[in-house]
């Protein structure tokens, strides 16, 4: 899993069916000092996350699948939870 | 998933037969904000996407996915068409 921060909405009626109603953030991967590392990166909210949130970001086929929980999908990626706290040893 | 638009198209007439009847497109991978990032890839449309239009893209085994049960040999499908993008 990577620390990402959510940046964005998209909005998008076409879409393959197993997304239907799902939320679509734009999420910014972090690296460990919180700085912007790599693209955003498009994935579907299953804690209920928000703009400006800090999140758990997987991007696997398999955990995305299991976290949509609609069986097999076309998803590689989901927000899986939302970051109260980070604390890294240095 | 990732952010993407078409800018092009591909014609195979020699192909893997799993590929056989799909829309092959060049899509341009872009930042939250809408500016090209990175390279341009092939990806197999599954929604009907057009040249010009923002789409969003799933890669890596999933991208067969969407034409079950056909097996499409791809790693990267279209799945979807961005009506709107809000960021922060």
């Amino acid at each position: 899993m990577q620390i990402g921060r959510v940046i964005g909405t998209v909005v998008a009626t076409r879409k393959d069916p197993k997304l239907a109603g799902t939320k679509l953030l734009l999420v910014q991967p972090l690296d460990p000092a919180g700085r912007p590392r790599g693209n955003a990166v498009l994935a579907f909210d299953s804690v209920d996350a928000g703009t400006g949130d800090r999140v758990l970001l997987v991007q696997d086929g398999k955990a995305a699948i299991q976290a949509l929980g609609r069986g097999v999908a076309a998803v590689d990626a989901a927000i899986v939870g939302v970051v109260d706290a980070v604390d890294i040893e240095a | 998933m990732f952010l993407a638009r078409v800018v092009g198209t591909v014609v195979a007439s020699r192909k893997d037969p799993g590929l056989v009847g799909t829309k092959l497109l060049v899509i341009q991978p872009l930042t939250a904000e809408g500016a090209p990032a990175g390279q341009p890839l092939v990806a197999v449309d599954s929604v009907g996407a057009g040249y010009g239009e923002e789409v969003f893209y799933v890669r890596g085994r999933e991208a067969s996915v969407p034409f079950l049960p056909t097996e499409v040999p791809t790693d990267a499908a279209i799945i979807g068409i961005v009506d709107e993008r809000h960021t922060s």
